[in-house]
């Protein structure tokens, strides 16, 4: 490895927080009435829905292994789940778990 | 200082039935776990979860560690994943503003930001007072931070112990989570056309520059349902 761990970590959490300080700090005369509020609102939303798909379409780490076809299996799978349990968060949470565990040690 | 009411009434709403306890911790599990996979010793590991606690910065940091990066691509690579955290303070804390809380707390609390507690604070805010809400978010901040920390602990230590197929079906469960949670929390026009507009551009930019997909998909999404949202309701 050629950094050492203590740095990357200082390194990382120094990239991490400069985002949420800066966002408590500009978020200070902001109303939250206003339209630049709302909009800051979508691109919340809009920021973590497009994580949330790269991290299933184009994943980082052990899911690189899983076919895709597998990781969008699970995904639909679990949507259905989440209905049908009434929008309970638990069940769909572990029955991912569960299928994508199960899935790629059958098949 | 803090009030406990409000700060134990945040910590609690770990335990409710649709916290995110399991998914968060099970997450970390595979974080603790990847990390000792990579040489990191316990302290390190425990060290990184508590500064960082952000799951897609961990993973991006652990993957440029992998393949030598410097420290300079470590923090930008980290800056650009974790850059969403912007925009999730500042639609979060006009929420908690209140003329009689002391600044620090803001300051302080800001570190807590992150999916799962950012989507309770979000579904739970208008239950609580505007001059507790603060208090209410540490609470629920600390709560998720020590899950966190508590599953980077059992990750590490069993790491030996999860398989192959058993690390994948911890590391689809965060975003599964987090998808139904979004889904859940689409209830307005604006929201919903945000997170299915976010959903298609996020991967679409990938094609055009994996480290500013999220950014770009989330900026344009964002606007773009923000406008169609505003025409609806003028």
């Amino acid at each position: 490895m050629s950094v050492s761990i203590f740095y990357a970590i200082l390194v990382t959490s120094l990239a991490t927080f400069i985002s949420r300080f800066l966002g408590a700090v500009s978020s200070q005369g902001i109303k939250e009435t206003s339209k630049l509020f709302k909009w800051f609102n979508c691109l919340a939303y809009a920021t973590l829905a497009a994580l949330i798909a790269r991290t299933i379409i184009f994943p980082a780490g052990v899911l690189i292994d899983a076919s895709y076809l597998s990781r969008i299996i699970v995904v639909i799978l679990s949507l259905v789940v989440f209905f049908v349990s009434k929008q309970n968060y638990v069940y769909p949470t572990v029955f991912s778990a569960l299928c994508m565990a199960a899935i790629n040690n059958y098949f | 200082m803090i009030n406990r009411q409000f700060f134990f009434k945040g910590y609690k709403s770990i335990l409710a039935p649709d916290s995110p306890a399991i998914a968060l911790g099970c997450c970390f599990i595979a974080i603790g776990a990847l990390l000792k996979n990579l040489g990191f010793n316990i302290q390190e590991s425990i060290f990184s979860t508590m500064l960082t606690y952000a799951l897609p910065g961990s993973l991006v940091m652990a993957e440029s560690l992998l393949v030598g990066a410097s420290l300079l691509n470590i923090f930008l690579a980290v800056w650009f994943v974790n850059a969403r955290l912007y925009p999730m303070a500042v639609s979060l804390f006009p929420l908690m503003m209140h003329k009689n809380q002391p600044k620090w707390k803001y300051y302080f609390s800001c570190h807590f930001i992150a999916v799962s507690a950012w989507l309770i604070m979000k579904s739970n805010y208008k239950t609580v007072p505007k001059k507790q809400r603060i208090d209410f978010w540490i609470g629920i901040g600390s709560a998720t931070w020590s899950v966190a920390v508590i599953g980077t602990f059992i990750g590490f230590y069993f790491s030996e112990y999860l398989n192959k197929d058993m690390m994948m079906g911890l590391a689809i469960l965060n975003p599964v989570y987090f998808l139904c949670m979004m889904v859940g929390a689409s209830k307005t026009i604006q929201i919903t056309l945000s997170v299915i507009l976010g959903t298609i551009l996020g991967p679409i930019f990938y094609f055009l520059s994996p480290e500013w997909s999220i950014l770009l998909g989330g900026i344009i999404g964002g606007t773009i349902a923000y406008l169609i949202g505003e025409l609806n309701v003028s």
